[in-house]
């Protein structure tokens, strides 16, 4: 077996025994990126020469003192984290050449820890897509079909982790960027409470719903990686002041009790049949191990895609008003003024689903319209957290399909971005909500991947890494796909 | 036909907190350029700003002094421009919520009172700068300014001409240097204005279409920006032309302004709630102890420095409006010992005229209020003469310190001792009988010439008022 099948919490052990070196590690998870990544296209920037000079650093400080459970393995960073010195493109041609002189705050704790940074990922371009399609560098393939695609817009964090070419990665998730392709490529993705894991140094797509969290093939490696990056943070002010348990040490798959909620709008028109039955089939096995099944009714869901998009394009047309050739980033060669200057630069360096979405978003917070659009959008906002809150009244955890379907094939929906959207409807009111819900394996439809989403309080992970753990007994944590 | 002017202002001052409003970068002018910059202030990706408590308090101070509500809870928006200065495309500042509302001022124009209302006081950051230069192509931008505090305090259109514009600028810069919160330095941009301006028939109720005006840079400016507006509005009414609701810009060298945008082309700030910073909470128990570290404002200086002082209007409105002086004069009276009318002069006359000739703040010279009223209480008590004040004064603001050593030093020390005056007056009209005689014989200016040689052999010493009183009892025994 070789060393980049193994899982992190595996490789943990191993490099603490000496049975392995973080350089050998590291190279086998490099070499398994330089067989796969031509077919997958996972990685944006490969880093081998930092990766292998980083891995030999913690192998020599591992002879003299004790390192952080994660030290010396590898993991895969989404190309939305600022990474200072090394490329950070949202996958957009506007940061194509963009190099931030600063790390985002998980950085800090990714490297705090000494974990091995192999690369940037790819994803939707500024986070936004279901598909990874819209990078403007490349297309990322589902190692589980070629001809599929791998979920967006954590794409390329999902596809790396699932093929083997990272052992671990982070991922961010506005409407269900992470969950979505943990589903379609079949690993394990957690959506963090929001305020738990800081936001500096995420480039920020929709501040009020975007949440950095941890992406593996199994359920003890997430809860691993979220206890590095979850904390207080002083220079987010959306950060939670929280104690936080530690989660892996914590583990308990036993449901004995576990009151799981079954809401009906999640199990209607739209999911497929399959899925619907590999989702309940599963959580049939779970009451057989002494979880109770209740049924919910979270009615406001059918307007949660609307108010979703609403809320989420009208931040991202502010937040990417700063990308405007002034000072880094794309700059259009030939311009009359300033104006023209903006209006070139902004048409060239941004793909269509970016302009979509910013046209949309400042149709919303126009005069005239911010009432009828964005005002009532964080109306329905408030009824999902309301219908949530009732919910969790008589329940711990609720349980649905991570997507609707499974991985479907590339260039599918591109035509038709209605279609593209309605793809997130299983994972959106978790970002309105602002609560944590994970995506298990649980497991395939036509040889494809399905994910089972649990969803919880708010700093309920403990509880969702259990229950999910509980699931991944069932079928056994994943290994690297064959590519 | 006679018309009335409608102006209304909207002030941006800067605050003068260490840093700036949502970084740690230094909140400091005139250094250079880009270096009191980081990634937050840059508007980098993937920044986040985090509001510096000192900036609520700070507006929260001004919306005290200028009798406003103070909202306990508000919250910050997002104003959606693009400008190179303004590197996140969109400015922090508040919109449907400000800090505080529903204030006013009163402000005094000959002698009389008036009552301006503040409509709110808001905070926001400050944007860069653009340097034009003709030594290249093209404009650079200087971000040090990036993320400086400002509060806006937005006036009702409460004042009918130029006269009363300024007073009401006037008014507002006196307070913030009173509560210490703004430099208020106009050549540094620290106080800027946008000044809005309507007329209609004298009589009429109804407000007539408002031009806001762009680029006034000083309150003089103000003044010669309102009256040309009026006056321009006033012309095109008498030709039958309609007012257009739009913006100009103010050229004060050329004391003319353009348009600069129509109201068509009015621009959509498209504002929403700052999704990056939570609600401005401050607790009522908080805002009454902000409020208990409001100095006396000026207006009620003046009031108290005439009722119960007796200083003329003048002499108190010229000493409230300069903050040294006042704090000088303050302490002076606080202090006792001398009459409150003497030190006013003395601060409007030799201190005034010190600060004004070196630019020195009065705190920085040795002259301390209890140095000033010792100064006074020994020309009062006629222990020196007047000049000898001077003298001592001068030797003060100069690194002198000790008065009496100075007195001592300079032989200033008054004899009103009426036998050693007598000994000299007599010996001085028994050397000039020529002078005396001059006297009695109808020339009265011997009589300077006769009380100077007393001065003289005293070496100035002897109390003139004395000396003369003496000589003329000797001429005319």
């Amino acid at each position: 077996m070789e060393l980049y099948e193994y899982s992190a919490h595996e490789l943990s052990k191993m490099l603490s025994e000496k049975k392995c070196s973080s350089e050998e590690l590291t190279k086998s998870v490099l070499n398994r990126a330089a067989a796969t990544d031509e077919k997958v296209g996972a990685y944006l920037t490969i880093c081998g020469d930092n990766a292998l000079k980083k891995a030999r650093e913690v192998d020599e400080k591992r002879s003299k003192e004790n390192l952080h459970p994660l030290a010396g393995i590898p993991i895969g960073i989404k190309d939305n984290i600022s990474t200072k010195g090394l490329l950070t493109t949202c996958a957009s041609k506007m940061l194509y050449n963009y190099v931030p002189p600063f790390d985002a705050f998980v950085m800090n704790k990714v490297n705090g820890a000494d974990m091995v940074v192999t690369g940037k990922l790819n994803m939707d371009e500024f986070a936004m897509g279901s598909s990874t399609e819209n990078s403007y560098f490349k297309k990322t393939h589902n190692p589980h079909n070629l001809d599929c695609v791998p979920g967006g817009s954590s794409g390329g964090s999902a596809a790396a982790v699932a093929a083997g070419s990272a052992v671990i990665s982070l991922g961010s998730d506005t409407g269900g960027s992470i969950r979505m392709p943990a589903s379609y490529c079949g690993v394990v993705g957690l959506k963090p409470t929001y305020g738990s894991v800081s936001r500096y140094g995420l480039v920020a797509f929709a501040s009020s719903l975007d949440q950095i969290g941890p992406m593996a093939r199994n359920v003890t490696d997430t809860a691993m990686l979220y206890s590095v990056i979850c904390g207080h943070d002083n220079m987010d002010s959306t950060s939670a002041e929280h104690e936080y348990p530690d989660f892996a040490a914590n583990l308990n798959s036993d449901v004995n009790g576990l009151k799981i909620g079954i809401p009906a709008e999640y199990f209607g028109e739209g999911v497929d049949d399959s899925v619907k039955e590999s989702v309940m089939n599963t959580v049939r096995e779970l009451e057989k191990q002494g979880a109770e099944i209740v049924e919910i009714s979270l009615p406001s869901t059918k307007y949660a895609l609307n108010a979703y998009y609403i809320i989420s394009s009208a931040e991202a047309s502010s937040n990417l008003a700063r990308f405007d050739g002034v000072k880094y980033g794309y700059r259009t060669e030939n311009y009359e003024n300033l104006i023209d200057m903006y209006e070139k630069t902004r048409s060239e360096g941004f793909g269509d689903e970016v302009k979509r979405r910013i046209m949309l978003g400042t149709f919303v917070l126009s005069s005239g319209f911010f009432d009828a659009y964005y005002k009532k959008a964080k109306l329905v906002a408030l009824e999902i957290v309301k219908e949530f809150n009732a919910a969790f009244g008589k329940c711990d955890v609720i349980a649905t399909p991570a997507t609707p379907g499974t991985a479907f094939k590339l260039g599918e929906n591109m035509g038709d971005p209605t279609k593209m959207y309605a793809a997130d409807i299983c994972t959106v009111t978790v970002n309105i909500a602002g609560l944590p819900a994970i995506s298990v394996p649980c497991g395939k439809v036509n040889n494809m991947p399905v994910g089972l989403q649990f969803i919880g309080r708010k700093f309920s992970e403990q509880t969702l890494l259990n229950t999910a753990l509980a699931v991944e007994e069932l079928n056994g944590e994943a290994k690297p796909v064959n590519v | 036909m006679e018309y009335e002017t409608i102006v209304g202002l909207e002030v941006h001052a800067e605050l003068n907190t260490k840093t700036k409003i949502y970084c740690n970068c230094k909140n400091a002018f005139g250094l250079e350029v880009n270096t009191q910059i980081c990634p937050i202030c840059t508007g980098m990706p993937g920044t986040l700003p985090t509001l510096n408590e000192k900036v609520v308090e700070y507006a929260v101070k001004m919306g005290h002094a200028t009798n406003c509500s103070i909202n306990n809870v508000c919250k910050q928006d997002r104003k959606n421009y693009f400008y190179p200065d303004l590197p996140k495309a969109y400015q922090i500042s508040q919109a449907d919520i400000p800090l505080c509302e529903h204030g006013y001022v009163d402000i005094m124009l000959n002698g009389e009172e008036k009552r301006i209302g503040i409509t709110r006081i808001h905070i926001e950051e400050d944007a860069g700068k653009m340097l034009h230069n003709d030594a290249f192509q093209g404009s650079l931008v200087d971000f040090n300014r990036c993320g400086v505090p400002l509060i806006e305090i937005v006036s009702e259109p409460d004042m009918r001409s130029s006269a009363e514009a300024k007073a009401y600028l006037d008014t507002l810069k006196s307070i913030l240097q009173y509560i210490d919160i703004s430099d208020c330095k106009m050549e540094q941009g620290s106080i800027r204005c946008d000044v809005n301006v309507s007329v209609r028939p004298k009589g009429s109720t109804e407000f007539g279409k408002r031009v806001e005006m762009k680029n006034v840079n000083s309150f003089s400016g103000a003044m010669r920006a309102i009256d040309y507006e009026s006056n321009r509005q006033i012309e095109a009414l008498e030709r039958g032309e309609e007012i257009n609701q739009e913006t100009r810009r103010w050229d004060d060298a050329k004391g003319q302004n353009f348009l600069l945008r129509s109201k068509e082309d009015a621009q959509d700030y498209r504002y929403f709630p700052e999704p990056d910073l939570g609600t401005i909470y401050v607790p009522k128990e908080r805002v009454e102890e902000l409020k208990k570290q409001i100095p006396e404002l000026p207006n009620a200086k003046i009031k108290r420095y005439v009722k119960e002082l007796g200083l003329s209007q003048t002499d108190a409105e010229l000493i409230a409006e300069n903050l040294p002086r006042c704090r000088l004069f303050d302490e002076c009276v606080k202090l006792g010992g001398c009459s409150a009318k003497n030190v006013s002069n003395w601060v409007l006359a030799d201190v005034s005229k010190y600060m004004n000739e070196t630019g020195k703040d009065i705190a920085e010279t040795n002259l301390t209020a209890e140095k000033l009223v010792k100064i006074i209480s020994l020309i009062e008590s006629e222990k020196i003469s007047n000049n000898s004040g001077k003298i001592i004064f001068e030797e003060i603001v100069n690194g002198g310190d000790d008065i009496d050593k100075i007195i001592e030093d300079k032989g200033l020390a008054q004899i009103s001792d009426d036998s050693a005056i007598e000994k000299i007056v007599n010996d001085v009209l028994a050397a000039n009988q020529k002078s005396v005689d001059d006297y009695r014989g109808g020339k009265t200016n011997a009589l300077g010439f006769l009380v100077g040689q007393c001065m003289k052999a005293s070496k100035g010493q002897a109390n003139p008022a004395k000396c003369k009183e003496l000589v003329l009892k000797y001429l005319n025994g």
